[in-house]
């Protein structure tokens, strides 16, 4: 393979044949299937469980739909009703679930957002190290969410946990039921989130802040600016793009919480830390009722989507 | 400038790292203690005695088969990025480079899935993943996931940083389009193949929902599904689960440590869509 590399390498060293014409004969070669062809392999993947799961998932929510029993009739939109009326069976359940997702989602998503900033401008320069720290901080993203959930539910145990014997040796309380009890269970949920991603959202920044020209700086320099007046007119402006995107795929990720509550937590106290998506596979995959898991499915990826809408539209006015 | 601020710098930096990495390094020191040593009160730092308790305790189990889920794990992630890197390569190369009915559409629509959270399509998989009989079986946490957008998107934008000339020149040498993709594209695409190997590896290697609602049977778990079962049967023998979690958590240590590079850049082009 490497003398094909050679061989184009070697080529490319002629002049280049004239562009569009030749390039538009390039495309055109060969058959009009060959797209296609191309294409194949993934659009049937993509087709089977990406594409028609969206229609299907719609169509189930309007269904009497349970996994274990044959017949399935129309319902049309009852079990969207049943969410929001407060005498069925689901609507205490459901509304704790966006409830606790809520909760773990306004408090996680600021820190996701400033905390690995601050990360990314330590790193933004060379030195020594530098590719040490950047990994170190990276580490934990790389383990998945049984792993740190397992491991902090450890950390955490309120007896034989090291968060609390370390506490303990500096003269703090040394008992605070930290997986058990509210306020600590969310304290913990969005800790160990924080603690867990933030090094994936510094790296994203720490792309950003290198694509900001350095002659911005230079100017704001010679403009007299102080360290804090560069941060806010010429970081902060250039960062812009990349916040969206760090603040819009948080938001994603943060209201779609599952793991570390199923594991770290598992619910208690009672059932306060039950996320959406929790609630949703269990009355889908547990209970059997997949009308009802869809509908909150559906319901659930239409809040997500006005949420990401509001967000560009907040980002693009301000630019304006 | 003063010497005393890089020192400061320093100081923040180790504080911050032993804030990240001391957890992981818990969880090799109690995965190689006794059940005694980590049952007290207070917990001290290092395992004394030295003890292969735990690991003894999940590579015998019966009722835990953890070796078989790494092994599955280790297979199902293989599988999932060789099928990943295929399909998503040959539709890149085609969304890249032809030109075809329906191919702004086609990419709308792939690039419009990438912002729908893929817990809401779990109903419907699972429900068409059952159809066709893939329930509890390997093929289940292989396949279904390689439809994701993002190896697709990812590849394309990839793909159009490359000059087209050198395609054109093999054009003209009489190539045909799977010649040039296979023989031009692909070996100057090797930096963003791997790139993307490693992301679907890791992606798969750790995914949990879909695993645990998917997979039953107990020689079937891949690892993460695994762990949450070994949770629920050692629930404070604490030797045990942390050498379970060991477990899961080396290969893609190891494979971090070769290919930070990789994991670093897949990460960072990913944000600079926004």
């Amino acid at each position: 393979m490497a003398d094909v590399i050679e061989a184009g390498a070697a080529r490319d060293s002629a002049p280049p044949p004239a562009g569009p014409t030749r390039r538009r004969r390039a495309t055109e070669r060969g058959n009009r299937a060959t797209p296609y062809l191309f294409l194949a392999p993934y659009l049937i993947l993509f087709g089977v469980f990406g594409l028609a799961p969206i229609l299907f998932g719609v169509w189930i929510s309007l269904h009497q739909w349970d996994l274990q029993l044959p017949n399935r009739p129309f319902i049309g939109f009852d079990n969207y009703q049943d969410l929001f009326s407060s005498d069925s069976a689901i609507y205490g359940d459901w509304w704790s679930s966006v409830r606790a997702t809520g909760i773990f989602t306004l408090f996680s998503v600021p820190l996701l957002v400033v905390v690995p900033l601050g990360l990314a401008l330590l790193l933004n320069r060379s030195f020594p190290g530098r590719t040490f720290f950047r990994a170190a901080f990276f580490a934990p993203y790389v383990l998945g969410v049984a792993v740190i959930g397992l491991l902090w539910r450890f950390l955490l145990d309120a007896n034989l946990g090291l968060v609390n014997r370390l506490l303990g040796a500096v003269g703090l309380p040394s008992d605070t039921p930290w997986v058990t009890d509210v306020p600590w269970a969310w304290v913990s949920l969005v800790g160990v989130t924080v603690w867990w991603t933030c090094g994936f959202n510094a790296v994203i920044y720490l792309a950003g802040l290198q694509d900001i020209p350095a002659e911005l700086y230079e100017a704001a320099k010679v403009d007299g600016a102080g360290g804090w007046d560069r941060f806010r007119h010429v970081t902060i402006p250039g960062l812009r793009p990349v916040m969206l995107f760090v603040f819009t795929t948080t938001i994603l990720a943060s209201a779609n919480v599952f793991g570390q509550a199923f594991l770290i937590t598992q619910g208690a106290p009672g059932e306060q830390t039950r996320t959406v998506v929790w609630r949703i596979v269990d009355e889908g995959l547990r209970d059997y009722d997949a009308g009802r898991a869809a509908a909150m499915s559906v319901f659930f990826a239409l809040m997500l989507a006005v949420v990401s809408i509001v967000n560009f539209r907040l980002f693009r006015y301000r630019e304006d | 400038m003063s010497k005393v601020r890089p020192v400061l710098r320093y100081g923040v930096l180790l504080l911050i790292t032993a804030i990240f990495v001391t957890p992981l390094v818990w969880m090799l020191l109690t995965s190689v203690k006794t059940y005694d040593a980590a049952q007290q009160v207070p917990p001290s730092w290092l395992p004394n005695p030295f003890s292969t308790y735990g690991y003894d305790q999940i590579l015998n189990s019966t009722a835990n088969p953890v070796l078989r889920w790494f092994l599955n794990s280790m297979l199902a992630a293989t599988l999932h990025t060789l099928l990943v890197l295929v399909t998503a390569s040959m539709a890149a190369y085609a969304l890249a480079r032809m030109r075809f009915r329906g191919r702004t559409v086609l990419f709308a629509l792939i690039v419009g899935t990438l912002f729908l959270p893929p817990t809401s399509l779990i109903i419907p998989n699972f429900i068409i993943a059952e159809r066709i009989n893939w329930i509890d079986t390997l093929t289940v946490v292989i396949v279904p996931g390689a439809a994701s957008a993002f190896g697709v998107f990812f590849l394309r934008q990839f793909f159009l940083s490359i000059p087209a000339e050198l395609e054109e020149a093999a054009v003209l040498d009489g190539a045909n389009q799977w010649q040039i993709f296979r023989q031009v594209l692909l070996p100057l695409s090797k930096p963003a193949l791997a790139t993307l190997a490693v992301l679907s590896f890791l992606t798969n290697w750790n995914d949990f929902l879909w695993p645990v609602y998917v997979l039953f049977s107990p020689e079937r778990l891949t690892l993460p599904a695994g762990l949450g079962l070994l949770q629920g049967a050692y629930v404070t023998d604490y030797p045990v689960i942390m050498a379970g979690a060991m477990l899961a958590s080396v290969p893609v240590l190891i494979l971090f440590v070769f290919a930070q590079r990789h994991v670093i850049q897949g990460v960072s082009r990913s944000g600079l869509k926004g």
